[in-house]
């Protein structure tokens, strides 16, 4: 029985004790003189029926499809021969394909030998009980929690601090996904590049001038033994931050100070939300724009003054990027320029400043830690960047600070490495881990540090 | 500053060339500083129109700033438009068919898989010759066949079986044409001057194309392909339709998670919180996850959902799993600012007249919050359905040409749809692939427009 049929049945079994215990409610209250003598609403006494009857039940089916999987295979493993144990972790995991493959359709390439057929079947049946077993045991965790709670519904139950408490428990632990996922996010990725890093050495990796992830698929293949020296990733990465920095930055600055000091309220509010539009499209579309439109553009006008330019330049995707990056850097810039307080620039006018004297000698130093935390975040943002570099930048891992050449970025290699199928421990694969820590790891040092930037100027002027 | 020091500049001044500006302005008692203050107000007179000019160009940058901005978005946004548009058009050709039997190889009173296997493209081919007798020659004879689309034999082959009377007949029929032929048509240029036109067909094939056109045997109109079917080798096959049923579903779990998991979090941080350090990391947590580069949770999608819990690939759950972890920041966020700005007097009031902590949130808070909640999460699914990156990670990259029926068949997205056909070399593709961006941004605008209204109708400001 599919998971979403048993979660909906055990949602209408809570539904039903939900309107089973608010009755009960009313049944006890009427006993007992009206609802007024009850401690809580009949309502709350309806919610902790349902969800004494929800949360055993949902625990079950989620608990047991957790660790239903990884039981069945554990189960299976002891059908397979010695024989196919004793060729490798590969051969068992082909052998358990062809098994799950029989069960499933009942056919497989070749003609299944007894043992599979065996097995097959036992997994069939292995699987029929345990679906079975679930939903036993759902429907009758559902139904004593319900009828627990049923008894309890008396006068002087506290329903509502029950009810209220299991639904704080709920808040928390939303609130914690957040830590939950940071957490998720480094160990699965740590895990996957300490691997790595135990096939390559971490000082080739951080090191190392050559990149080309190809790696033997056979130990005695010859010229394919890969190399993981990330520095070209690295320098690619940078090369074209900075050009989207170099263009995002003037522009997005230029155009928050006008918006902020100079333009009419009618102006901004028209300009601001355009300029929105430029951060709300999609980086895909942007990719397209760079690789179709953008790439040729700047090959050509190369090629017109004599210059040889690659197809897949930095330029091209560092030039998009930045237009990109341009509202996130106005929109930040944008919001420290306000926040300067309207004094220092009268107390400026009154000395006779004019306006741009004003912003560059007044107004800018002021809000200065407020603008670099703003491009810091923006830059972290050019660094993680990966649909416009995947579309138009390059695959090879040129070492270069060319902008008219062909580089390749982390978040390139990333996609390369990981789209397609292989093998998932091979070399390859965990090498798009440990480019992925580095990521994690430049980025979240980026932004701790712009976030803290912003906020202590926040508090300088609040 | 104070008299004396000021005396003391002035006279260190009225020896040195340059005198100050910004000294001498108070003291108007000795005879130094008159002259002193006449050279002021003549230096100030001297410099005030480099100073007025610099004012000016600084003004101009600002403006330039936003004015090459706001130019890049309608370039990008026109060269999309114009690029695209004929993909919502395709062109059919008229041709006359004999479906006698002889010619289909059937039998007289066929059955169904008769028909379906009878001989249709020959049949096509056929009226192809007889409408173009002079072809004679091998090469010409392919020429001619691949003006017309390879669906051409399903759409009669669809037509006959559901009217098998057909069979013995002579009909008009229009045809789906190939996806050069129709880009030709649709371009309007001169087919009589076969040089000047940039296309891969050879100048026979334009021949035949004019002869078609003069004749009144074409015709344009709109293209429901594209919006029927799902993704096809064959350009004028291809259509979005799996991949906007792949976004439904992606984003349908996305909203279904990261919703009431994001509003939890928000009323938790903003109501029940308590001042300590596991608040403090939670917000510092969900502020950092906001700057994650979002490649980095297809990571942590393909490591913890597809790897340890073994999660189908390319599946709209697990690509909805992991973009509503990547929306969560921006939801709370945004579900916070909206909590916030409830006053406080509505909770007083509540708790004034008997309600708990909850049911004031429950009953007044929440409710009143919503609005802008509501705004938060549309822009937060708008960020997510332009989302390619992640999706790559977890395989959402697949050739998907049927329809996903549900949550754990393989399915693509329409930005991932975008990113595969701008890989394709067909120029044809092209015009689908901006086709495309145009239906997706269609659908980011609407969705925007609504958070608009939403903020427009329901703003109160207290």
């Amino acid at each position: 029985m599919p998971i979403t049929t048993l979660l909906l049945l055990a949602l209408c079994l809570a539904f039903v004790s939900f309107v089973i215990g608010r009755q009960r409610a009313y049944a006890v209250a009427k006993k007992n003189g009206g609802t007024k003598n009850l401690h809580s609403l009949p309502g709350h006494y309806g919610l902790m029926t349902g969800l004494w009857c929800a949360l055993p039940a949902i625990a079950i089916i989620v608990g047991w499809k957790l660790f239903e999987g990884p039981i069945v295979s554990s189960l299976l493993d002891s059908s397979i021969p010695q024989a196919i144990h004793d060729r490798g972790s590969i051969a068992v995991d082909l052998y358990k394909n062809e098994i799950n493959n029989l069960a499933a359709s009942g056919n497989i390439a070749a003609e299944p030998s007894i043992e599979k057929q065996n097995a097959a079947n036992r997994l069939i049946s292995v699987r029929s009980y345990s679906s079975i077993a679930l939903l036993i045991l759902t429907i009758a965790a559902a139904v004593i929690g319900a009828s627990l709670a049923y008894r309890k519904i008396k006068t002087d139950t506290k329903a509502r601090p029950i009810v209220e408490r299991i639904v704080q428990f709920f808040l928390v632990a939303a609130a914690s996904i957040a830590i939950l996922t940071t957490i998720g996010i480094v160990f699965s990725v740590l895990f996957e590049a300490l691997q790595f890093f135990k096939q390559v050495s971490i000082v080739e990796f951080v090191t190392g001038t050559k990149w080309s992830p190809q790696t033997a698929i056979r130990a005695d293949q010859t010229g394919a033994s890969g190399s993981f020296g990330a520095i070209p990733l690295f320098m690619g990465t940078l090369l074209i931050s900075a050009i989207a920095m170099l263009v995002a930055v003037p522009f997005g600055l230029m155009s928050a100070v006008y918006l902020a000091e100079y333009a009419s309220i009618k102006t901004r509010s028209i300009v601001k939300p355009l300029l929105e539009i430029l951060a709300g499209i999609p980086t895909v579309v942007y990719g397209f724009f760079a690789a179709l439109t953008v790439a040729p553009l700047i090959r050509r006008m190369g090629e017109s003054i004599g210059l040889s330019v690659a197809s897949e330049s930095a330029l091209a995707a560092g030039i998009v990027m930045g237009i990109m990056i341009i509202p996130f850097v106005s929109s930040l810039s944008d919001d420290v320029i306000t926040a300067v307080p309207q004094a220092m620039r009268d107390g400026s006018a009154g000395l006779g400043a004019t306006k741009s004297e004003t912003v560059r000698k007044v107004v800018f130093p002021a809000a200065l830690p407020g603008i670099v935390g703003g491009i810091l975040l923006a830059a972290s943002r050019a660094i993680g960047e990966t649909m416009i570099v995947v579309m138009a930048a390059g695959l090879a891992a040129n070492l270069t600070l060319n902008p008219l050449e062909a580089v390749t970025t982390v978040t390139v290699q990333i996609v390369t490495l990981l789209t397609g199928d292989q093998e998932f421990d091979s070399a390859k694969t965990l090498a798009a881990f440990a480019l992925g820590l580095m990521l994690f790891v430049t980025t979240l040092i980026l932004n701790v540090i712009a976030l803290r930037v912003v906020r202590k100027y926040r508090e300088q002027y609040d | 500053m104070t008299e004396p020091t000021s005396g003391e500049s002035n006279v260190n001044e009225s020896n040195s060339s340059q005198p100050d500006p910004s000294s001498g302005g108070d003291n108007a008692v000795s005879s130094t500083s008159v002259t002193q203050r006449r050279d002021t107000t003549e230096l100030v007179k001297a410099t005030l129109a480099r100073r007025y000019a610099a004012e000016k160009r600084f003004r101009w940058y600002g403006i330039i700033a936003i004015g090459a901005s706001l130019a890049f978005l309608l370039v990008l946004l026109t060269s999309i438009f114009i690029k695209g548009w004929p993909a919502f058009t395709h062109s059919y050709v008229k041709l006359n068919v004999s479906l006698d039997a002889d010619s289909l190889d059937v039998a007289e009173n066929p059955t169904d898989k008769q028909i379906r296997a009878a001989n249709f493209s020959g049949v096509i081919k056929k009226s192809l010759r007889e409408r173009f007798p002079d072809v004679k020659k091998r090469k010409a004879k392919k020429e001619l066949y691949q003006l017309i689309s390879g669906s051409g034999e399903y759409l009669l082959s669809d037509k006959v079986r559901a009217n098998p009377e057909l069979i013995g007949q002579t009909i008009d029929v229009w045809f789906p044409a190939d996806d050069e032929l129709a880009s030709l048509l649709k371009s309007g240029d001169d087919l009589s001057d076969p040089d000047s036109i940039v296309t891969r067909m050879s100048h026979q094939q334009i021949g035949f194309a004019k002869a078609l056109l003069d004749a009144g045997e074409t015709q344009t109109r709109f293209n429901k392909t594209f919006f029927t079917s799902g993704n096809s080798a064959e350009p004028e096959q291809a259509g979005i339709k799996a991949a906007l049923v792949g976004s439904a579903l992606t984003l349908l779990v996305t909203f279904l998670l990261s919703f009431p998991i994001a509003v939890a979090a928000a009323i938790y941080l903003e109501e029940f919180a308590p001042q300590n350090r596991w608040t403090d990391l939670v917000e510092v947590n969900i502020n950092n996850l906001a700057a994650v580069p979002s490649i980095v949770f297809g990571l942590l999608g393909l490591a913890v959902f597809i790897n340890y819990f073994q999660l189908p690939r390319s599946a709209p759950i697990v690509g909805g799993i992991v973009l509503s972890l990547m929306t969560l920041p921006t939801i709370i966020i945004a579900s916070r600012a909206a909590l916030k700005s409830v006053p406080p007097s509505i909770r007083e009031a509540g708790r004034g007249l008997g309600a708990s902590d909850q049911q004031v949130v429950w009953h007044h808070v929440l409710p009143l919050a919503m609005p802008g909640i509501m705004t938060g999460t549309i822009i937060g699914l708008a960020q997510a359905l332009g989302e390619t990156a992640p999706l790559l990670m977890i395989g959402m990259v697949a050739f998907i040409v049927d329809i996903p029926q549900g949550f754990t068949d393989a399915a693509t997205v329409l930005p991932v749809q975008v990113f595969l056909w701008a890989d394709m070399p067909e120029r044809a593709f092209v015009e689908k692939t901006s086709a495309a961006i145009i239906v997706l941004l269609g659908f980011l605008i609407l969705m925007n427009a609504i958070a608009v209204l939403l903020r427009k109708k329901f703003e109160r400001r207290w």
